[in-house]
């Protein structure tokens, strides 16, 4: 791999450009999920479980399938019977039985709204009509949602065959805890004696939704002679092709996934709920079927991430010097395993290095949607404990809270609480540009209070594809398989100029569908830039190389006599002293005498990302007469390793802070006591709007990943770790309680105000 | 029940379509007139993804019925550009990068124009509050409402110039 | 010998709860094989579950990714992400 280049050299990376599919989603014209359109199509619709948990006696279609206008109704008998099977498809390994089951109820009903039919009808009437006439015959059981309700040995059992996994031995019966997962090192014990100051606290949050404002949705269709096409807004394609291939029992070959634009995702679009489901139908029917929810079946029956109960504490020496953390998390992962907790593990005390560690995840099935990836998942769950856990504890030893944290920072060369020893990270230089922010000097006003937090993500590569074609005129074409979720397709085209010497307006890159492009794992894990952005910066490489054989011909010398500079190739023959240099479009113009068309492809599995550090400065002003906690001042530094397109990277910061600020203040699932979500609707749900924020004052620090071209580093998701924290301590200054149960909504804060009132 | 026959004008052009009594005028322009810049993000007039303009007010097309639109006179994001050239928001929402999946982006815009149709010299404060029914879940707002504030600035200067 | 450690407390029903070896291993793919020999089943495991810390340095499948006589090989849980 090429050193990381010097900032001074680069051209296009680190420039502002307009993204080449701006003016398509500011004038309409971009294709969503549910824009797709074909004749003939058929409206699929779901039939879902009004109870929270049922078994599934019987189901009766066939008055549904006798409406006119009906063209097919499945239900899970129409779906292979899959075994319990790990399988890995793009990212993280999934289980493909539950998987199947969660796409569509086999004997159980494990939350309201879990699918148990699907039809395809001639138009949503009729399609609703036929919904009506299933008959769904059920035995209603007692229901769990309550995370630690859920883990009593009393309580309702999930899953008859789920015996917990991690424990010493094999448990005699079934429960809900699917996993036990333990993370330590030192001795915890001897750690808290040494320690001259304890502090502890039992902090809880709720389960919440991704909130991506485009509905899943998609189109699928399969021919007479088998072959399927789909075109569905997800975050990989590919994922999408693995998936209905394992679910439908149907060969990879056969399957053809077209990604549409995607209306936001932030880990919720990371699996497939309807594509194989309006497979079957078309299977069934003959004609191309297009599924898309509501938005209520959005939330009752997709996302959201675990709600928790976080237990920590710390103890430090008078000095500051944390010598002791136990740390225990208990997530849900709603119907089936597999919530974030391992995740919430690893990353709870990453940015802290302390000799004395015990951490104890449990992952917990509830009767509540499965929870899907949601931004850095799992972290900003366990940063809301150990961040305002922290923040007592800078309290407790009077102690500036950035101090606290620098005292007992993570530097390269320290090795993480999860394990690895750390290289090339920014986090002490990350909370220097918080500390030396004016913002963090200002003065409050009355009924105000000011928090710190910090979070950490790991980041991954992973496998990726990317072609560069270059055109007869010397433009550029760059093909991925990544979904552009927030502009990758900006410094995809960048980092291709970068190499090639061309300015970016001269380089179209376009997501391809599964037939076009080499396998490619989800855009997900703030990979993309840094792992497709390393294949398209090796295709562009091998362009490079192309045509300076190729310039080398022209002039009939070697191609060791040959430079390329400022995009072009330049003759170091001191025998022909009259060459002039050679554009990339003279040499395109030859390409058929030297050897035909230029492209080259690269396909890779990157290693070695960088992982990202954020601190967040967040000030909040109390209302207390309403209990209305507003945002008046934020601030996020993140290490970014560098910023390939800084516009796009401030708006991944701003808008994880803007989720996490929800999150902390408003967003929750409300479950009644028939285990019914109360408020499946934007009205109720709230996520921030415009007029419940400030400008969020994004800084970018820059330590370089010395194994990205450029330098990059993952950055979507360390921005959501720290604003449950950063909002919950300035509430703990402005009103001088802790606040341990999130959301701090203005119940919540009302019923504070009027205890210290009384 | 029988569809409805519907004339109306739809960015400036006269336009007819069919819709059922109860289809919404969101499900009229986007499944009969197949113009899909109004996106449907809740059904219920929460999120504003499917703004637009009836007769000059701005409305959620998901809360209207089709047949309502009978002799109105509708605007969508895809009458926003004029000819070739994008209206000074669409250029303002790209300078500023205010948009990252883009499906609340058309929603927005609509919004937005609306706001400095009738207030040229915005507040932040009123940006936003103007802006609040739209929601957007990848921004943050804060570029959004920086693009909307510069689009204004530029719009004002268009007047006096004109 | 390359120094292998596992972090937490995943895979150690394998190693009879040993969470730090040394193996003889010049690639991911040799150090799996090995570690297979050494705990039957362990290999499968960490190739399905885990991912390799080398030096610091995170590869998730990297067979081909080389190591150090005095490498630390960290194994830790296979990280996806949103």
């Amino acid at each position: 791999m090429t050193d990381v280049m010097d900032r001074p050299a680069l051209k296009v990376v680190g420039t502002r450009p307009i993204r080449p599919d701006g003016v398509d989603k500011v004038t309409g014209r971009a294709q969503f999920g549910a824009d797709f359109h074909l004749p003939g199509m058929l409206v699929g619709k779901i039939k879902r479980s009004p109870h929270a948990h049922a078994r599934i006696v019987s189901i009766d279609t066939r008055k549904a399938r006798a409406l006119a206008g009906v063209k097919a109704v499945i239900t899970a008998a129409d779906l292979p019977d899959l075994a319990s099977q790990e399988y890995e498809a793009g990212e993280s390994a999934s289980n493909l039985r539950d998987l199947s089951q969660n796409c569509m109820a086999r004997d159980k009903a494990l939350y309201q709204g879990h699918a148990l039919a699907a039809v395809a009808a001639v138009s949503a009437q009729v399609a609703d009509e036929a919904l009506d006439l299933i008959e769904v015959v059920y035995e209603v059981l007692p229901h769990v949602i309550d995370v630690e309700a859920a883990m009593e040995p009393s309580a309702p059992v999930l899953h008859a065959h789920l015996f917990t996994e991690g424990l010493a031995e094999r448990p005699a019966t079934a429960s809900n805890i699917a996993k036990v997962n333990r993370l330590g090192r030192g001795d915890l014990e001897a750690g808290f004696g040494e320690a001259d100051v304890v502090v502890q606290g039992r902090y809880t949050t709720k389960a919440v939704h991704q909130g991506y404002i485009e509905p899943h949705a998609c189109v699928a269709q399969v021919s007479q002679d088998g072959q399927c096409q789909v075109w569905s807004s997800s975050q990989g394609q590919f994922m999408v092709r693995t998936y209905c291939a394992k679910i439908l029992g149907l060969e990879i070959a056969d399957i053809r996934v077209t990604p549409a634009e995607i209306g936001g995702g932030f880990g919720g679009k990371t699996t497939v709920y309807l594509e194989p489901l309006a497979l079957a139908l078309s299977r069934q029917s003959g004609h191309p079927v297009k599924m898309v929810m509501t938005r209520e079946e959005v939330f009752r029956a997709t996302g959201p991430t675990s709600g928790a109960v976080i237990e920590v504490k710390l103890g430090a020496k008078q000095d500051g010097t944390i010598v002791a953390a136990d740390v225990v998390l208990k997530y849900q992962a709603g119907a089936f395993p597999g919530s974030p907790v391992g995740a919430g593990s690893m990353t709870a005390l990453a940015a802290y290095d302390i000799p004395n560690v015990a951490i104890t995840g449990y992952d917990v099935v509830t009767n509540s949607p499965k929870v899907a990836a949601y931004r850095a998942p799992g972290a900003p769950i366990s940063a809301f404990g150990v961040e305002s856990a922290i923040d007592d504890l800078a309290r407790e030893l009077g102690m500036d809270p950035i101090v606290l944290r620098e005292k007992n920072g993570v530097v390269s060369g320290v090795k993480a609480v999860y394990g690895p020893t750390y290289r090339d990270i920014g986090y002490l230089e990350t909370l220097k540009a918080i500390k030396d922010h004016p913002h963090y000097a200002a003065p409050l006003g009355p009924n105000q209070g000011r928090g710190v937090a910090v979070g950490f993500w790991f980041n991954v590569g992973g496998e990726s594809t990317a072609a560069v074609h270059v055109n007869e005129d010397g433009s550029a074409v760059v093909v991925t398989g990544n979904p552009d979720i927030g502009g990758s397709r900006a410094s995809m085209a960048m980092m291709a100029a970068e190499v090639l010497g061309l300015p970016v307006e001269q380089v179209r890159p376009i997501v391809a569908d599964t037939a076009s492009i080499g396998f490619s794992m989800l855009t997900g894990g703030s990979r993309t830039t840094f792992a497709t952005g390393m294949a398209v910066t090796q295709a562009a490489g091998k362009i490079v190389e192309d045509v300076k054989r190729r310039a080398a011909l022209i002039w009939d010398t070697t191609v060791d006599k040959v430079a390329w500079e400022s995009g072009q190739a330049v003759c170091l023959d001191a025998t022909k002293s009259a060459v002039k240099p050679l554009t990339l479009a003279a040499i395109a113009a030859q390409a058929g005498r030297t050897g035909g068309p230029i492209s080259a492809e690269v396909s890779l599995n990157a290693q070695g990302a960088g992982p990202g550090f954020a601190v967040h400065l967040c000030d909040v002003e109390i209302d207390r007469e309403t209990g209305h906690v507003t945002v008046v001042r934020y601030t996020a530094a993140q290490d970014v390793g560098r910023a390939i397109h800084p516009a796009y990277v401030e708006g991944q910061i701003q808008g994880g802070v803007a989720q996490g600020v929800g999150w902390a203040l408003n967003e929750e699932y409300i479950f009644d006591a028939d285990g019914q979500m109360e408020n499946a609707g934007f009205l109720d749900y709230r996520v921030p709007v415009a007029s419940d924020l400030p400008m969020i004052d994004a800084v970018l620090v820059e330590v370089p990943n010395p194994r990205h071209p450029f330098g990059a580093k993952g950055v979507g998701e360390a921005p959501i770790v720290p604003p449950l924290a950063a909002v919950a301590n300035a509430v703990r200054d402005a009103l001088g309680v802790r606040m341990c149960d999130l959301p701090l909504s203005p119940p919540k804060i009302r019923a504070v105000v009027d205890g210290l009132a009384s | 029940m029988s569809k409805r026959h519907i004339s109306t004008t739809v960015n400036g052009d006269a336009a007819e379509f069919l819709a059922e009594p109860g289809a919404t005028l969101l499900d009229a322009l986007r499944d009969e007139l197949r113009l899909t810049g109004a996106k449907e993000g809740c059904g219920s007039g929460d999120c504003g993804a499917c703004s637009v303009m009836v007769d000059g007010r701005l409305v959620c097309a998901c809360l209207m019925l089709a047949p309502e639109a009978e002799g109105r006179r509708i605007e969508t994001i895809e009458g926003m550009a004029q000819g070739g050239r994008l209206h000074p928001l669409q250029q303002k929402f790209l300078e500023h990068a205010a948009l990252q999946c883009g499906f609340c982006t058309p929603g927005l815009l609509v919004a937005a124009k609306a706001l400095l149709d009738q207030n040229p010299d915005p507040s932040e404060t009123e940006v936003r509050y103007w802006l609040a029914g739209n929601l957007c879940r990848c921004t943050g707002y804060d570029k959004v409402i920086r693009a909307v504030m510069d689009a204004a600035a530029d719009l004002r200067q268009v007047r006096r110039a004109s | 010998m390359v120094h292998v450690v596992l972090a937490g407390a995943d895979g150690r029903e394998f190693t009879g709860g040993e969470g730090a070896f040394d193996v003889e291993a010049t690639s991911v793919r040799r150090l799996i094989l090995a570690l297979d020999q050494r705990f039957p089943g362990f290999g499968d495991y960490v190739e399905r579950r885990m991912a390799f810390a080398i030096d610091g340095v995170i590869h998730q499948d990297a067979y081909g990714a080389e190591l150090a006589p005095d490498s630390e090989v960290c194994l830790i849980p296979k990280i996806g992400g949103g």
